[in-house]
């Protein structure tokens, strides 16, 4: 018999805390991605998904627990004392885990070419001919070949959210965020985004998406994680999760969504 | 019917054009002290440091209560009583400069404020450090939004300096003072000196509105007429 050994983890997050003031939102929450592994996060509104995923990136301070990114912590326990590394570690593991927002958080005074060289020309100190010829590049990867010079008011929903993801790709990312990517858009715009994220997924690019787009969560993900009330309930590929929860808390919320 | 002395006017005009530009010099020197000050103090305010920002909120708030005459009385003739001499026009400059950033703390704060915070979120998620974010993505997009009125607060300065005149410095409206009780003149006198004042406030109006427009991205240049007339409209000093 030939045991296949799992590729080392990109990220690895035990027992994760985050609370505002007294107010619980992540209660020990674990979650292992390996490499170009497509993780879905589902679960109610106000169960902790967003803050799970703006923790993980460190938008939010963790309260405790461990964050691994990458082979680095970014955040840990030792001898029940929380520690958090250094701002120059957090800031280089943000820029190769970049987040893709709900709403699109375009710099607005920037044209769409402008949006996706910042961060290579600003935070990876690359040439602005090259970052440009990069950018230009992805943005024909994304469809928007001709938006170039245009500003984000002048977009669409979906062009906004394609530059994004064009401004995430362009910091050669290990991974990418996604923050309901979807939910703020028309539903005639969705399947466009939704389409932009497979082919990232096609390539094996790692991704963790919180998303309500259930029947593409079935569709993509390596591995779908439920979170309710701030801790993971249930973890598994998409077929168990959507078709044979275990438990009720699951099946309950499969079946709201589906009724 | 009362006699216009028109010959009083190249007599004098020169003299007063003197005084004209110790106003621009006052009111350039201030402004521009007001305004790294101003932006200091709004993001000391907005640091989310509470030793910092109690102490800012208190500056912004007594010279905001304060009147601007007071306040310059107060600098040039009770500061050398505790050994700081400041010539007078340097004292003008201070107070100006003083009372001026206190109103602009509040117009850079309320500019930053409104730059919605996703965008921060945004560069920090590909790894921008926070002070590169307020230089590159927060700060442009707030002094764009803050020039129509820190543009109103300059024209308002251009007029307010006036009252430097009364602790001493030779400026426009003093020299005016002086060339009436010279000539008991005052009709003509200050006839020149309204004129004058309205032609750099002219001035100015159209200078900030220039500004205004080359900072305005080409494609939210149409109709914006409404909020450049707010451009010149004089914002009110104490």
């Amino acid at each position: 018999m030939i045991l296949q050994t799992q590729p080392e983890p990109l990220l690895q997050v035990r027992a994760l805390h985050k609370s505002f003031g007294a107010h619980d939102v992540l209660k020990g929450v674990d979650l292992t991605v390996r490499p170009g592994e497509v993780s879905f996060v589902i679960g109610p509104s106000g169960g902790g998904k967003s803050t799970l995923i703006r923790c993980i990136n460190f938008l939010e301070t963790p309260s405790a627990g461990e964050i691994m990114f990458d082979g680095r912590h970014l955040c840990r326990e030792e001898g029940n004392v929380f520690h958090v590394a250094p701002e120059r570690e957090l800031r280089a593991a943000r820029s190769e885990m970049p987040m893709v927002f709900q709403h699109f958080n375009l710099f607005s005074h920037r044209t769409v070419i402008e949006n996706v060289i910042e961060g290579p020309v600003m935070v990876k100190r690359r040439r602005r001919d090259e970052a440009i010829a990069d950018a230009e590049r992805l943005l024909a990867e994304v469809g928007l070949a001709d938006k170039a010079d245009r500003y984000p008011d002048e977009l669409s929903g979906g062009q906004k959210q394609r530059v994004a993801i064009a401004r995430a790709l362009a910091m050669q990312p290990k991974l990418i965020l996604f923050d309901e990517p979807t939910s703020a858009l028309d539903p005639e715009l969705v399947a466009g985004i939704l389409d932009t994220i497979r082919a990232l997924a096609e390539r094996g690019m790692t991704l963790v998406v919180v998303s309500h787009e259930m029947g593409f969560a079935r569709r993509l993900a390596d591995v779908v994680h439920f979170i309710a009330d701030g801790a993971i309930v249930e973890s598994g590929p998409p077929q168990r999760i959507f078709d044979a929860p275990e438990n009720p808390r699951l099946a309950a919320f499969i079946r709201s969504i589906l009724h | 019917m009362y006699e216009f002395f028109f010959v009083l006017i190249p007599r004098y005009f020169p003299f007063l054009l003197e005084g004209a530009i110790v106003t621009l010099e006052l009111s350039f020197l201030s402004m521009a002290l007001g305004l790294v000050l101003g932006l200091a103090v709004a993001l000391g305010r907005l640091s989310g440091r509470k030793w910092l920002e109690w102490p800012l909120a208190a500056y912004v708030e007594i010279w905001r209560d304060v009147p601007l005459i007071v306040q310059l009385l107060v600098i040039y003739f009770t500061l050398p009583s505790i050994g700081l001499f400041l010539p007078a026009f340097w004292a003008g400059v201070l107070g100006l400069a003083l009372n001026l950033a206190a109103y602009l703390s509040e117009v850079f704060r309320a500019a930053i404020l409104s730059i919605d915070p996703g965008q921060r979120a945004a560069g920090l998620s590909i790894g921008m450090s926070g002070f590169m974010i307020h230089r590159r993505i927060i700060l442009p997009q707030a002094l764009r939004i803050a020039v129509p009125t820190i543009g109103g607060y300059f024209i308002a300065l251009l007029k307010d300096s006036s009252l430097v005149s009364f602790i001493s410095v030779n400026e426009l409206l003093r020299n005016g003072t002086i060339v009436i009780s010279n000539t008991f003149k005052s009709m003509e006198v200050y006839m020149m000196v309204a004129i004058i004042y309205f032609v750099m406030s002219f001035v100015a109006a159209r200078l900030v509105q220039h500004v205004e427009q080359r900072l305005t991205p080409r494609h939210l240049r149409r109709g914006r007429r409404s909020q450049r007339a707010l451009a010149s409209q004089p914002a009110v000093m104490p």
